[in-house]
């Protein structure tokens, strides 16, 4: 297993109190397939995905538990040094905000050859020729002129191309997509995502890819896991979650996708909001948004059942749930 | 010009009438005296009708001019030419107390609810200002209890009149910008991605609270949005924007299941399906590059530098937004309006891949 994420548990320390962000999670993801985290603000999919980087802020944040473990070797018990040499050149991240995840006052070119420059030890030159080279991968057009440019002067889709390209520098052996292309517009959406998924069939790399878009998730997606209130509710196929859902949240997800046959009558809304991460309710945390909730839901906390060999479920009703 | 065949038949009676609608923002040069070099055209040339009662949905990407449009229906923008129309009366070229009336009955819905309500002011004071400028609605004495009404409406308790907004959830939020929309008691709502900021559980609240209030109140919505399958849920009739101008417009299953020009036909066919089995049998239109700057439009049919239907009279010729020749006597869903030399039928989204049954059923 490329990556595989155990028991982790994070907390921020604020004035109000703790916040636990990450409330044991596991998950896994092998080369070349595809892992999408799905889960709305504050459920926890981007903390886990940066503790994972090493790019969690310490404090507030703290890492209070579990492992993560990268080609086997726990990646808590490293040093910052060693953990640096893992970032960029094994693991690699593509942030939401390409804009702001640029740095403006320098060239794209600079900003990609920095890569080879720091890690391979590329003069300046070369490390500009393999910034062209990267730019002509993300079939970004005229690259040789453009190397010059600066993140302004590239539109948003290109921007994009660049954050992978710069992901891709080094060929690593995971990458972490956090919302890729929600700030997109969905006509470049569908050329991004299409980009993305070529260049990690072509290199077979592990991608887990964050997102709130069930769509999205259809469409590139092997397995994924939901998350909630800082856990996985539930983890599947891509296939199984779509037909039946385990977990009423998912249900409550898909529902609220406006559908053809329902149009003109009320959508399906899943009724109250996400938990204060402060104050999670006992038991399952989703209890009082939830339709089947009963009184072991509100004080046993449902662990992630094994619905079959490959799906997981953390209700205590997921029978009931998968039959509809 | 305009054919009785065109403005793709709202049916009923029309409570706004956008025609010829231009707005372009000059851009200059020069500090002492400054001359004009050429314009951002965001807005090049919109018309549309909005019938009482009805939902017209606005859908196009960043750039497309509109959120232009929204701004210019309730007059926070003045038009560089054309006219809107709320019954009858063109009120872009309204001033003083006239147009202050006529304010009153198009009111809007912000997109962002964190900076769109001002983070000192009580959500009492929030929803309540509009009184202050329209006190013909609600005499003083009256103001708190009408507030209080709104918050009730809305679905928030009564008893937060005093809270601020901070103190409330991005989707609480825009509950509270609709109160204060709805405050005037306005004919016509123009709705500016009123859920896209919003987490997936609860843009559904949000959509079936305007949906309901549409009723309660008898409203006409004009819901501008980038979200291709919401638009749908909530809309009567379709507008396709790209780069200033509407490309093709008519009733939600013209747009969506008999699409005739290529730039929706794109965009629909780019829309993520819910459904992994849709992933093999799906075509999908990739356009290539990105929209043309608003500052430099092409010649003739602005799509045709990302179409892939172009030919030589798409950059002599713009195509008007009409029902296209070949369908003008066929009377099925594809004779609604579209702008293109071109025009075909293609359904690019294909029945079975809309998610029908999901979650029915185990197997």
């Amino acid at each position: 297993m490329l990556l595989e994420v155990r028991d982790l548990q994070v907390e921020f320390r604020t004035r109000d109190g703790v916040a636990k962000a990450v409330n044991g999670v596991n998950y896994s993801v092998d080369e070349g397939e595809t892992l999408a985290v799905l889960g709305e603000s504050g459920s926890g999919k981007s903390v886990t995905a940066q503790a994972v980087m090493g790019i969690l802020d310490v404090p507030p944040g703290k890492i209070t538990g579990g492992e993560i473990l990268f080609r086997g070797k726990d990646l808590l018990k490293f040093k910052e040094e060693e953990r640096r040499k893992v970032r960029g050149a094994e693991m690699a991240m593509i942030f939401q905000d390409a804009l702001s995840s640029l740095n403006p006052v320098l060239s794209v070119g600079d900003q990609l050859g920095e890569m080879f420059v720091v890690h391979k030890g590329m003069s300046r030159k070369d490390a500009r020729a393999k910034a062209v080279e990267l730019m002509e991968r993300v079939r970004i057009p005229a690259a040789k002129e453009r190397v010059r440019d600066y993140p302004h002067q590239f539109s948003g889709g290109m921007r994009q191309r660049i954050m992978i390209a710069m992901a891709l520098a080094l060929e690593p052996a995971l990458i972490i997509a956090d919302e890729p292309t929600t700030a997109l517009d969905v006509t470049v959406q569908a050329q991004v995502m299409d980009l993305l998924a070529e260049l990690q069939r072509e290199l077979n790399m592990g991608l887990i890819l964050i997102t709130h878009d069930l769509g999205v998730v259809a469409d590139v997606a092997d397995k994924i896991a939901v998350m909630y209130a800082g856990r996985i509710v539930e983890s599947a196929p891509v296939h199984d979650i779509y037909k039946a859902p385990a977990h009423p949240y998912t249900r409550g997800l898909l529902d609220s996708i406006p559908r053809l046959d329902q149009k003109g009558q009320e959508l399906y809304a899943i009724k109250g909001l996400p938990p204060n991460l402060m104050h999670i309710p006992p038991g399952c945390a989703f209890n009082p948004r939830c339709p089947m909730a009963q009184d072991v839901c509100r004080t046993d906390e449902p662990e992630l059942y094994e619905v079959d060999q490959h799906r997981g479920s953390a209700c205590h009703f997921w029978r009931e749930c998968l039959n509809g | 010009m305009v054919e009785s065949t065109g403005q793709a038949g709202s049916t009923v009676e029309p409570i706004l009438e956008v025609t010829g609608l231009v707005k372009h923002y000059p851009l200059t040069q020069g500090i002492l005296f400054k001359k004009q070099v050429g314009a951002v055209k965001a807005v090049d040339g919109v018309d549309f009708t909005l019938g009482r009662g009805e939902t017209l949905g606005i859908v196009g990407e960043s750039g497309c001019g509109k959120s232009t449009v929204a701004k210019m229906l309730v007059n926070l923008e003045r038009p560089t030419e054309g006219s809107i129309k709320f019954k009858g009366e063109d009120i872009s070229k309204m001033s003083g107390r006239a147009l202050k009336a006529a304010r009153r009955n198009i009111q809007m819905v912000f997109q962002d609810p964190y900076t769109s309500l001002n983070p000192r002011m009580t959500v009492g004071d929030i929803i309540g200002e509009p009184y202050e400028i329209h006190p013909e609605v609600a005499p003083k004495g009256d103001r708190r209890k009408r507030v209080q009404d709104l918050l009730d409406v809305v679905g928030l308790n009564p008893e937060y009149i005093n809270r601020y907004p901070h103190q409330f959830s991005g989707g609480q939020r825009q509950r509270i910008g609709i109160a204060r929309g709805l405050a005037l008691r306005p004919e016509v709502i123009v709705a500016d991605e009123p859920v896209s900021a919003l987490d997936v559980s609860v843009q559904a609240q949000v959509i079936n609270l305007l949906d309901r209030l549409q009723d309660e109140f008898d409203l006409s919505y004009v819901f501008i949005a980038h979200d291709l399958s919401i638009v749908r849920h909530i809309s009567d009739r379709v507008g396709v924007m790209y780069l200033g101008r509407i490309v093709e417009i008519g009733k939600d299953e013209e747009i969506y299941d008999h699409p005739t020009h290529p730039y929706t036909q794109a965009l629909l066919s780019a829309v993520p399906v819910p459904d992994p089995d849709a992933r093999e049998h799906r075509e999908r239109i990739i356009l290539s590059g990105d929209v043309p700057s608003p500052t430099n439009i092409p010649s003739g049919c602005r799509f045709r530098t990302r179409c892939w239907k172009a030919q030589e009279r798409c950059s002599l010729e713009v195509p008007l937004l009409a029902v296209p020749a070949e369908f003008r006597l066929a009377s099925g869903p594809a004779a609604h309006d579209s702008a293109c030399h071109f025009a075909e039928e293609k359904t690019v989204v294909p029945p079975e891949a809309t998610p029908g049954d999901l979650g029915n059923g185990a197997e």
